[in-house]
């Protein structure tokens, strides 16, 4: 690991052939021609080689890959406005999309009747087949704008009729008859950015304290150890829970989200610095940093063009890991009601509707969100997995 | 040795001392005092507080004092063993929290001797049999293991067990024992309920636990020691057993450092969800309620235990490595 420059230039014996060669002649020309393709290959297409082989971090990024597409356009995927709030339209049951219409393709979803019972109160849902809302995919819904920018109606799906927008319910309604479908295209929009932002503040704090820390050594190494070694041994979940307790019950939706991340990244900080000051620690006695001083570049130079790129691959795939955490702590906040609060909407704050056993048992789809939870989580930890193992390209 | 150990307690004092400074910090923090909340409480129901008992009530307390001040009269306390009074519930914290401390301490003991009693012979199938179709159910397993919130399992399981059995499966104890003093019966009905908080707790570090056991176990397979091992006619079972198992669980002793002060600290969502008579649902009504000296003493006693669950770390790897043992003396 820590010589990846040097061997950037020249690579040992690593393509060559195993097994015994059919004919000889051609087997060795296939046998440079391939060692000729990784020798000159660079460090980053060394490391997608090795990534791409393991299918599941492959999988896992497709995955992700799609959630992005969510986060950056939550609009273009839902189907109502999520604020929109109709007490007489609560806990609708998921409508099954049907495919066919008499032989056709032409999906379509049932209507839905509800009947107030007379003793409980309750308004009971009942499937009206007979009364079929058509839907069409990649069509007219209301008017948003996309990426806050172009002013566009396309949707995901939307339905047929003009007159029925806003009255599919994909995956049913809550306590406030809100669209769960739509609450939950913006819920991953604020889930996933809470974890990345705060992944990004604790990688720039991470790089800066544990370069100062591995780089200089001395009392600033000393000083940033033990504030780590400090934070590292607290109390995780009461710190933070105490912590966004404290956050004042006036601000604003905006100022709790950047004062959550930064919580988050309070402590997110603290692994990577340890992981960079290592290397830092190993680079510092390598020849090529050597040559570098002694050609005269300056400090910021060689940390920056020098040391850095030679674990930028490793600082990925440890923020990659870092993200499902930081999703699995705001998730946690916010469901047990000291994260971010209504009208934030993540993943957390659409727990928090399932909460009681009572309404779970009458609603289960409330519990859909925490499968997205573990869904991200899954996904992110394999890709970073994947990373990980490919990060170094030289290791067998 | 027993210098190291000695080097370790030493150190304990000095984190008490800074973690106190941080939660005092902490509870501190939010606008306005307990006493505030105290006096819109008593507005709420009706009656209200004359100037003259306001003023009492906060030399009383103390709050007329600068916040060092208050720090130094709140740690003064906490080392006498005073944890104050509780403005919510009206009684001491001491009592309070004592009564769902050992629920708290015994809820992690079980999560982590059911985490090691699963994850290490697991651990150790998945190595021997590597790539076998066992092997790679567990590994699918581990991965939506770790990737489930403990509080997301306890929901799912909560509603299946509620709609498919119409089971009820909070709290620790069935009703007729909840409120009454230990007794074996009640200990017997304890042990009824423990054990699916325990699994629901334990699951994530059972996931991880495994995973390591079995690239420690992997890694050692390889070591020339088994060929010789195996050229010398020691049965397979003998070969992994005495040797490399133990070689491999050597370093998950470092595990525990941060395994228990997450089951203390993780148990928190959990408790909350499930009903659970611990410290973690008390945390979270003090912090909501700004009862600042309950919420401070349950943080004080999370950050010792985390304390603790590191130096038992700590100690345990010195123990099993005398590498460790030697560099430090």
């Amino acid at each position: 690991m820590a010589g990846f420059s040097q061997k950037d230039t020249h690579n040992p014996d690593k393509s060559a052939p195993s097994e015994n060669p059919q004919s000889p002649a051609e087997e060795l020309s296939l046998a440079t021609q391939a060692e000729k393709r990784i020798s000159v290959a660079s460090n980053w297409t060394l490391v997608w080689w090795r990534f791409r082989k393991n299918k599941l971090a492959v999988t896992s990024m497709v995955v992700l890959f799609f959630l992005f597409i969510v986060v950056l356009a939550p609009d273009f995927f839902a189907t109502a406005d999520p604020e929109q709030t109709d007490a007489r339209l609560a806990f609708i049951p998921i409508q099954s999309i049907h495919w066919l219409d008499e032989g056709h393709l032409k999906p379509w979803v049932p209507g839905i009747a509800g009947e107030r019972d007379q003793v409980t109160l309750k308004m009971i849902w009942t499937v009206d087949e007979t009364q079929k809302i058509y839907i069409q995919f990649f069509s007219s819904g209301y008017p948003y704008k996309l990426l806050n920018l172009i002013e566009t109606d396309l949707h995901l799906v939307s339905t047929v009729d003009p007159e029925n927008i806003g009255k599919i319910y994909l995956l049913g309604t809550d306590r406030l008859g809100r669209d769960q479908w739509s609450r939950l295209a913006y819920a991953t929009r604020i889930s996933m950015t809470i974890g990345m932002i705060s992944v990004i503040l604790s990688v720039i704090l991470g790089l800066l304290l544990g370069g100062i820390s591995g780089y200089f050594g001395g009392w600033p190494d000393m000083i940033i150890q033990r504030v780590i070694e400090l934070l590292q041994s607290l109390p995780t979940i009461p710190i933070w829970l105490a912590l966004t307790a404290a956050l004042p019950r006036t601000w604003s939706p905006e100022k709790v989200f950047f004062a959550i991340t930064i919580i988050l990244a309070l402590r997110g900080w603290t692994t990577l610095a340890r992981e960079v000051r290592g290397r830092f620690l190993s680079l510092r006695e390598e020849d090529f940093v050597l040559a570098a001083e002694l050609a005269g570049c300056n400090r910021a130079r060689i940390i920056l063009v020098h040391m850095i790129p030679t674990f930028t691959s490793h600082i990925i795939a440890t923020s990659t890991l870092a993200i499902p955490v930081m999703i699995v702590t705001e998730t946690s906040l916010s469901f047990l009601g000291l994260g971010l609060r209504p009208p934030a909407i993540s993943w957390g704050v659409m727990l928090q509707e399932a909460q009681n056993i009572q309404t779970l048992a009458l609603a289960s789809w409330l519990l859909i969100p925490g499968l997205f939870v573990i869904l991200a989580v899954l996904a992110f930890n394999l890709v970073g997995d994947g990373l990980r193992d490919a990060a170094d390209p030289y290791s067998s | 040795m027993l210098r190291y150990i000695l080097q370790r307690l030493l150190l304990i004092p000095v984190l008490l001392v800074m973690f106190s400074v941080m939660v005092f910090a902490l509870v501190q923090a939010p606008p306005g005092d307990f006493l505030t909340s105290y006096i819109a409480t008593l507005a709420s129901s009706g009656s209200s507080l004359e100037k003259e008992e306001i003023e009492m009530l906060k030399q009383q307390y103390g709050l007329d004092q600068p916040v060092h001040i208050q720090y130094l009269r709140w740690a003064e306390n906490l080392l006498r063993g005073n944890l104050g009074l509780s403005l919510e519930y009206q009684r001491p914290n001491a009592e309070l929290i004592g009564e769902r401390l050992g629920l708290t301490l015994i809820l992690a003991l079980f999560a982590f001797i059911f985490t090691w009693i699963i994850a290490i012979p697991i651990g150790i199938y998945s190595a021997t049999h590597r790539n076998s179709l066992l092997d790679y159910l567990f590994t699918v397993i581990n991965y939506i293991g770790v990737a489930t919130p403990n509080f997301i399992l306890a929901l799912i399981l909560m509603w299946g067990a509620y709609s498919y059995f119409d089971l009820s499966i909070t709290g620790l104890f069935s009703r007729e024992f909840e409120q009454v003093p230990w007794s074996f019966a009640r200990v017997i009905d304890l042990l009824k309920h423990i054990w699916l908080p325990m699994i629901i707790i334990g699951v994530a570090g059972t996931a991880r636990l495994t995973r390591v056991m079995r690239a420690n176990l992997l890694d050692e397979l390889n070591k020339p020691y088994m060929i010789s091992g195996r050229a010398r006619g020691l049965s397979e079972w003998q070969l992994v057993m005495k040797y490399p198992v133990r070689m491999a669980i050597n370093p998950l002793a470092s595990t525990i450092g941060w395994y228990l002060p997450e089951l203390f600290s993780g148990s928190l969502i959990v408790a909350t969800v499930m009903n659970l008579q611990n410290i973690g649902p008390l945390l979270l009504r003090s912090l909501i309620n700004q009862d600042m000296y309950l919420a401070g003493s349950i943080l004080m006693i999370y950050c010792f235990l985390a304390i603790i669950g590191t130096l038992l770390s700590d100690i345990l790897l010195a123990w099993v490595d005398p590498r460790i043992r030697m560099e430090k003396s």
